[in-house]
């Protein structure tokens, strides 16, 4: 069944696990992302979405199975090999370089492309250079207005956006986002399911969320994992009638 | 406010004003100040100076604690010292022979030790300097207990006689502020900037795509060669290489010197190592108490200002130092 798209998978995951001395918090995960879309990684707590999502970016390594980006095995990759193939990750608690002005938190990004990074005899006026490519992406996110403040003073649901304008700078073919709206108001999410659907285009974004609801209005395929192992899979129409997905994820008497 | 964050971020001439005038007053104080105080002394101050600014390159703003600096300072010094009475090269020569081999010792050491954080990386690195002793006390040519002595001041490029205390000196001085120039560059160039960024977050950098310890690494290369550079200059001033200065208590003294001064400022541990060798030089009567005064210093610095002589000074003025 995979096999006959598989042009159209970016990432894809065979048997996956992760043990933790003698726990086995994934557990034989298969996973297709296609090209183009918004896929959402959910499940209750517990469920390993965490551990997997950090199995796919390489911050942790698989126990067993392999990991393909673009038909490439990236299995014994590091985390920053995998960024600069295009595979770029977010972080569930908000990392933005707190000291860093919003300006510079972007340039961090655009400096990389350019490889002018180890050159420790030049002025860093040099990098002056990226700023208005660094501009162009505050403003894309609403931020352009800020980027001389230091990124630690914006609030929480602004570092996100400011952590999405960076990870935009990289122009990466994939995002991956870690409970993009964990912890946010209203207000917040709403802002950044919309952003999120905008950065969308031209893109894959996989995103690990808890909130069930979060993710059916934005993904057009859901995965649900429970027990670190993969319930049922489908767009939210299917996954919200599957009797399992209600009983493990929504739980028994919710209606 | 805009104009503050632009001014200390992105200085538009290269330096703030103020950083600046902090480094030509420093010039201009130490240009003269041969004529007041005592040469040798002041060159001290200059080499310990840099030593602690080369640390504190590593600890400061790579968040990078070694416990063993003392094998770059004292290891170039050796080599310096061996160019300069065996191999007959003039000041200049074996002073560049001193910190090229400190920069491949920080290769080695390094590429080992930055693999590890925290306490781990501090035993390793203490580790590797207790070999580079005991090497130092074994090897033929670093004299034992002796040390190297009697090392010729020769003539600068071959040409320049600088052989007494007072034409060193300003050699000394050249030297030593080349070497915070470049301190002060690293700190503010695109490299130093990586590094502010792996250390706010490093996670984050790996996301981005940086090989943060191959960034690590080269900190580490440039601290140790900094260090050597240090240690290679005061070799000729004192004409002797010696055990003293590859010994353990020396990677000490640099953490004293920079923790005193300030960790997160650029001039504190000039200010840390001005002080930590003026308390040698004019408490030295009172012998081992020397030891104990320092201690008794280092533990009130620690315990009433936590950021250093230059760290309340910068915070008095609300500005960076």
């Amino acid at each position: 069944m995979h096999d006959t798209r598989s042009d159209d998978v970016i990432l894809s995951a065979r048997g996956i696990s992760k043990q933790f001395s003698g726990f086995m918090a994934v557990k034989d995960v298969d996973l297709d992302i296609r090209r183009g879309s918004i896929h959402g990684l959910i499940g209750p707590n517990g469920a390993g979405k965490t551990t997997c999502f950090n199995l796919l970016t390489k911050f942790l390594q698989p126990t067993a199975g392999t990991i393909t980006f673009n038909g490439r095995d990236i299995t014994s990759m590091t985390p920053d090999g995998i960024a600069r193939l295009g595979m770029v990750r977010s972080f569930q608690i908000s990392a933005v370089f707190a000291q860093l002005t919003l300006l510079e938190n972007v340039r961090i990004a655009l400096q990389r492309r350019r490889g002018e990074s180890f050159d420790f005899w030049r002025s860093e006026t040099v990098l002056a250079a990226n700023n208005a490519a660094a501009m162009e992406r505050l403003d894309e996110v609403g931020l352009a207005g800020m980027a001389h403040l230091t990124a630690g003073e914006l609030p929480y649901g602004r570092k996100r956006a400011l952590e999405i304008a960076t990870t935009l700078a990289l122009e990466p073919e994939m995002l991956l986002l870690d409970e993009p709206m964990a912890g946010m108001g209203h207000e917040d999410i709403e802002r950044t399911a919309a952003l999120i659907r905008r950065i969308a285009v031209n893109r894959t974004v996989l995103m690990v969320e808890h909130n069930l609801s979060v993710v059916s209005s934005l993904s057009d395929r859901i995965t649900v994992l429970a027990r670190g192992q993969v319930l049922a899979e489908g767009d939210y129409a299917s996954i919200s009638k599957d009797p399992r997905v209600i009983e493990a994820y929504i739980g028994v008497g919710h209606d | 406010m805009t104009d503050k964050t632009l001014d200390t971020a992105t200085p538009r001439g290269g330096m703030p004003p103020l950083h600046r005038a902090i480094f030509v007053g420093l010039l201009v104080v130490f240009a003269v100040a041969p004529f007041v105080l005592y040469p040798v002394f002041l060159m001290k101050i200059l080499c310990f100076a840099l030593f602690a600014c080369a640390f504190n390159l590593l600890l400061g703003y790579g968040g990078l604690l070694s416990f063993g600096h003392a094998a770059y300072f004292g290891g170039a010094s050796y080599v310096s010292a061996h160019a300069a009475k065996v191999w007959g090269l003039t000041p200049e020569l074996s002073v560049l022979c001193g910190t090229a081999a400190a920069a491949l010792l920080g290769l080695v050491i390094g590429s080992f030790a930055i693999r590890r954080q925290g306490i781990y990386f501090a035993m390793i690195t203490l580790a590797f300097a207790q070999m580079v002793f005991f090497f130092s006390l074994q090897a033929p040519f670093t004299g034992g207990e002796d040390g190297i002595q009697a090392i010729p001041r020769r003539a600068l490029f071959g040409v320049f006689n600088i052989s007494s205390d007072i034409n060193f000196y300003y050699f000394v001085l050249a030297v030593v502020f080349a070497g915070l120039l470049l301190i002060y560059r690293i700190i503010h160039s695109p490299f130093g900037q990586v590094l502010k960024a792996i250390r706010e977050s490093e996670p984050r950098a790996i996301s981005l795509g940086y090989r943060v310890n191959s960034y690590k690494l080269a900190l580490f290369v440039l601290s140790a060669a900094l260090a050597g550079l240090a240690g290679a200059t005061k070799a000729l001033v004192f004409q002797l290489a010696s055990l003293t200065d590859v010994h353990w208590s020396m990677s000490g003294e640099v953490v004293l010197m920079a923790l005193l001064g300030g960790m997160n400022t650029i001039f504190g541990p000039i200010a840390g190592a001005a002080v930590v060798v003026t308390m040698q030089n004019y408490f030295a009567s009172f012998g081992a108490w020397v030891t104990v005064l320092q201690g008794v210093i280092f533990v009130l610095g620690v315990l009433l200002f936590r950021q250093g002589i230059v760290g309340v000074i910068a915070r008095w003025l609300k500005r960076p130092l």
